[in-house]
């Protein structure tokens, strides 16, 4: 995979044009349900028979990872947790761990946050207190205990830095410069330095240049670091966008229970993924956000 | 007295718990301890700084999520939550694996329990399958050598059946009380690891008119914007 390209951001057409841009095998950086995952290229990822993405949850996974791992795309999963938070396990997870067919690299948060961080800046490896006593040592070979070398006694964890072939998410606003207001859920802007491309999806498309207005620049992921967009409207559902539209609990806890059985979420991907324009349709919490 | 609802009851314990601590942040799908930040905020404690994860509208953190746990390691949070799939005598949690079961993971504990100047342990079953002789997987252990740097530890484990205190320098639960509907004896039973018992164990003192007043008015409205099927659960319709 070419790298960290991104002086001019593509326009791509859709979402399925997003996950065509998604190599079988890619590492995938996704945000948790709470911060705008780009559900519409999940959605397309599936429809296109992606195999064997590598996840990693910045910090936390939860419906998108549900879905891709239950469509069979997945074969490792590096995340904190994975859950459908209040909506309870994430079923097709559940099971694919327990039986071994996935591979879990299990992690915490700040752990995961911080290898990205070590990306960001460009260096090797970055230490983090606590974690040591934790199990997480035995079944991360790749973390070591370290004593800090600038003092005496203090035992330290560092957890190797992290790129991922590919940051992808949802935003509110793409501009016509290719920049991406992601608003405060900054952990965007960590996954997208951190990648060598990131791909987008938004909205709804801003003139201008979003870096020129002082009120909307901090909430701004600079193009530098945008592969490419694709419009996407209600591009999270059944997940939120803040102001725009809530999450879609009544959708989540429909999911929680079809996902159950196999049969229950073969059943589910054809009413929602296999058929879009009914997955649009059914969104009740338009203006509820 | 008036009756009340084993959730309202178990927030009443956790508020008490709290006391004068100026910074609180409540992790993923914990509506029990948010409901008890809430109580003690408006009963007792009315400067109290919540930081509500996962708060559906707005957020306390501009930075992402990595935020909570840079101040978190800075000593800027007081006290956190943690709960567990199994729990053991040593205060060690486990949230990844138990038997044949997948769990979700570790969160971020096994860095907050180091992090927190103190953690409030939380988990409603008490049994012999929550409370082990020894946990299965370390998401995050009870107590550390003296040379790993740690802000702080435990603070007391609180059941369905009763409240544990804990004692750093033992490293052992001592049981403090137990609640109206339970005996010491049967939560002997239905401890897998040993403890100490205190002097003089009461029975948990049941909520309050006034606590109760709050839950189902000011608590409430909070916890229906962010945990609404749990509202729903406790106090039934949105308010």
């Amino acid at each position: 995979m070419a790298d960290l390209p991104a002086n001019q951001a593509a326009s791509l057409r859709d979402a399925d044009a997003v996950a065509a841009a998604i190599p079988d095998g890619a590492l995938l950086g996704l945000p948790p349900d709470y911060s705008m995952p780009a559900m519409a290229v999940v959605h397309a990822l599936i429809r296109r028979n992606a195999r064997n993405l590598k996840l990693l949850g910045v910090p936390v996974l939860g419906l998108s990872a549900d879905l891709l791992i239950g469509a069979g795309c997945v074969a490792e999963v590096e995340a904190s947790a994975v859950s459908l938070g209040e909506a309870g396990l994430a079923p097709r997870f559940t099971e694919a761990v327990e039986r071994g067919e996935i591979r879990i690299r299990d992690a915490t948060c700040p752990a995961i946050h911080t290898a990205l961080q070590a990306t960001e800046k460009g260096v090797p490896f970055m230490p983090l207190r606590g974690v040591i006593g934790s199990d997480l040592l035995t079944v991360r070979p790749d973390w070591m205990v370290v004593n800090n070398p600038l003092a005496q006694n203090d035992p330290i964890l560092i957890v190797p830095a992290i790129q991922p072939d590919i940051a992808l998410f949802h935003a509110r606003w793409a501009d016509d410069a290719g920049n991406a207001w992601i608003g405060r859920r900054r952990e965007l802007a960590t996954i997208a330095h951190a990648s060598r491309r990131c791909f987008v999806t938004y909205e709804e498309q801003r003139p201008g240049d979003m870096l020129e207005d002082e009120l909307l620049a901090p909430g701004v992921l600079s193009s530098v670091y945008v592969s490419g967009v694709a419009k996407a409207e209600r591009g999270a559902w059944p997940l939120s966008v803040a102001d725009l539209y809530a999450i879609d609990d009544a959708h989540l806890a429909l999911y929680a229970k079809a996902a159950k059985t196999k049969e229950g979420f073969q059943r589910y991907l054809d009413e929602y993924v296999w058929n879009p324009t009914r997955a649009k349709n059914s969104s009740p919490a338009a203006s509820r956000a | 007295m008036e009756p009340y609802a084993r959730e309202e009851f178990l927030a009443c314990c956790i508020a008490r718990l709290i006391g004068d601590a100026g910074h609180v942040a409540v992790g993923a799908a914990s509506p029990v301890p948010a409901t008890a930040v809430y109580l003690q905020k408006y009963m007792r404690n009315p400067r109290l700084r919540i930081s509500l994860l996962h708060k559906r509208r707005g957020n306390p953190f501009t930075e992402g999520s990595r935020e909570l746990f840079d101040l978190a390691g800075q000593g800027r949070i007081d006290l956190f939550f943690l709960g567990g799939a199994q729990i053991d005598g040593d205060a060690n949690i486990n949230l990844v694996q138990a038997g044949e079961n997948r769990l979700p993971g570790c969160f971020g504990s096994s860095y907050m329990y180091f992090a927190a100047k103190r953690t409030i342990l939380f988990r409603e079953e008490h049994s012999r399958r929550v409370l082990v002789p020894k946990v299965e997987f370390v998401s995050a252990c009870g107590w550390s050598p003296p040379e790993v740097k740690r802000n702080g530890g435990p603070q007391a484990l609180l059941t369905g059946k009763a409240l544990f205190s804990w004692q750093p320098d033992r490293h052992r639960f001592r049981l403090e009380s137990v609640h109206p509907g339970s005996s010491a004896a049967e939560v002997r039973d239905s401890t897998g690891f040993d403890y100490d018992v205190s002097r003089d164990p009461t029975e948990t003192a049941p909520p309050t008119a006034e606590e109760l007043r709050l839950l189902r008015s000011a608590v409430r409205e909070q916890i229906a914007a962010n945990y609404p099927e749990f509202a729903r659960r406790v106090w039934g319709a949105a308010a």
